[in-house]
């Protein structure tokens, strides 16, 4: 399967802490692929080198065929940070037609976003006055305007109603059948199982990589979360 | 850059600006306020109130579009909408001339109101033309809005914004000519004063006091404070990084 991001050898330093040891790993194309960890592990740092917005100390990342980054992509890359990072003093509707004409698209692309995420009816609401589930659901909106190719999204689901995470979830699926990528960071492991594919990091080091089944399986127990504690295990027996 | 793209920010700015209503009124109405309570300091209009107020008419745009910009951008960087935009097609320019055209526009809103309350209310008296004064106060706002967002790359809180003020403003109002003319100043401090674009301001709003036509000074000292205000604008794009550690 063609890869839509490609990391190699990725390494990134904060102040004088190593936050990625050297991780490698693809995410194909047209797939939910879950980045599951625990908080602390380094999810957000990978996710922020995927998009370019990460200074890296080595290594590698391609996203779509070109350097992580790079003007071009600024198209066709959606990313949705963890904190919601929309304007609280405009409303919905305003935040997501700013956002579209960035793109180059108009309102109605704009409004579609808005109702995709269930927030048609707190469009003109101000994202200050909205509860922390909505707001996220605000920024989401603001990535998926205009359908670009590669999706990223850190912890897009935490705080949402169960109903909604649902939802959220198959609409992801939804995109990745229309041809767009996702990558999706979570913490849950309750999630990992709506994933085409996991990359599953603890501190700063990849420790497993594969469908669901094939993680069940290589780690011998039909419970990710389980199959998550199992990897550790190895992984530190390996290290020591 | 892209027009689309600068006008479409502009607008968002302008748009948070409306949803805050009481911001638009502090903008708007403060200064006259101030002016006010200059000419009664001054026992009504006279030709103290005269210089003093029309070097206010440069200032006050001046301070308080520096301290919105810096609080405005750094609720960008903080809240990571910065990230973000930085992450789309924005580019640097879009978003700072951005902010640049919609708190312009928002002085001269406020200098208009400004200026008739000093004129009409107030009896401000000037050989020169009142459309003049409007002209430098709003370029003399576009200063502020640059040296704010050049400013605010090196704030990480409210805290340390607000604190750019005294630092950056204050030098600028002491040795401006307003509270001893420049002449008398002793040479490093006159070389300072010359170096500090609110002198500029000051002394292009002093010739329009003077002259009943725009002088060359004038225009020269406007060019002045113009190209500031572009020089502090690029200086804040090279503080906007789309890769951060």
């Amino acid at each position: 399967m063609e890869s839509a991001v490609e990391v190699r050898d990725l390494v990134v330093e904060r102040g004088r802490r190593r936050v990625l040891h050297g991780i490698s790993c693809a995410v194909p194309a047209g797939t939910v692929t879950g980045l599951l960890g625990p908080s602390g592990s380094g999810k957000t740092t990978l996710i922020r080198a995927v998009v370019g917005a990460q200074v890296v100390a080595s290594g590698s990342v391609t996203v779509l065929g070109q350097p992580a980054g790079s003007a071009a992509l600024r198209r066709t890359v959606g990313y949705v940070t963890q904190a919601p990072s929309v304007y609280a003093d405009l409303s919905v509707r305003e935040n997501a037609r700013y956002f579209a004409t960035l793109y180059g698209l108009g309102a109605a692309e704009a409004d579609r976003a808005v109702a995709d995420v269930g927030l048609a009816d707190a469009a003109g609401q101000l994202v200050g006055n909205l509860s922390g589930g909505q707001r996220s659901r605000a920024s989401l909106a603001c990535a998926m305007i205009g359908s670009p190719g590669v999706l990223l999204l850190d912890e897009p689901t935490v705080g949402q109603d169960p109903v909604l995470r649902a939802d959220l979830w198959a609409k992801f699926h939804a995109l990745a059948g229309a041809g767009t990528t996702l990558l999706v960071s979570s913490h849950v492991m309750d999630e990992a199982a709506r994933c085409d594919r996991l990359l599953l990091i603890r501190d700063g080091r990849l420790i497993g990589d594969g469908t669901p089944a094939a993680i069940r399986a290589s780690a011998g127990t039909e419970d990710l979360e389980d199959a998550f504690l199992r990897l550790i295990r190895r992984h530190e027996e390996v290290a020591a | 850059m892209s027009v689309s793209i600068t006008l479409a920010t502009t607008g968002r700015i302008l748009r948070q600006l409306r949803h805050d209503r009481r911001t638009v009124a502090l903008l708007l109405i403060v200064p006259s306020l101030l002016l006010s309570l200059l000419y009664f300091m001054y026992d009504n209009a006279g030709p103290t109130f005269d210089r003093i107020a029309l070097v206010m008419l440069g200032v006050f745009p001046f301070v308080i579009m520096f301290l919105v910009t810096s609080i405005a951008m750094l609720r960008e960087r903080t809240t990571g909408t910065l990230e973000r935009l930085l992450t789309t097609p924005l580019g640097k320019l879009d978003l700072l001339f951005g902010y640049g055209f919609a708190f312009g526009l928002a002085a001269a809103v406020q200098g208009g109101i400004t200026v008739a309350a000093a004129y009409w209310l107030l009896g401000l008296d000037t050989a020169g033309g009142i459309g003049l004064v409007v002209v430098i106060a709003v370029v003399n706002a576009v200063l502020g809005v640059a040296l704010g967002l050049f400013c605010s790359a090196f704030a990480r809180t409210e805290f340390q914004a607000v604190q750019f003020l005294p630092v950056v403003v204050i030098p600028q109002l002491l040795l401006c000519g307003l509270f001893v003319p420049r002449g008398q100043m002793s040479g490093w401090l006159q070389a300072v004063s010359d170096a500090m674009p609110l002198s500029y301001a000051v002394e292009a709003l002093a010739e329009v006091g003077a002259h009943p036509d725009a002088t060359a000074t004038m225009w020269r000292d406007l060019a002045v404070v113009a190209g500031a205000a572009i020089i502090a604008l690029v200086l804040a794009a090279a503080t906007l990084r789309r890769r951060t550690p």
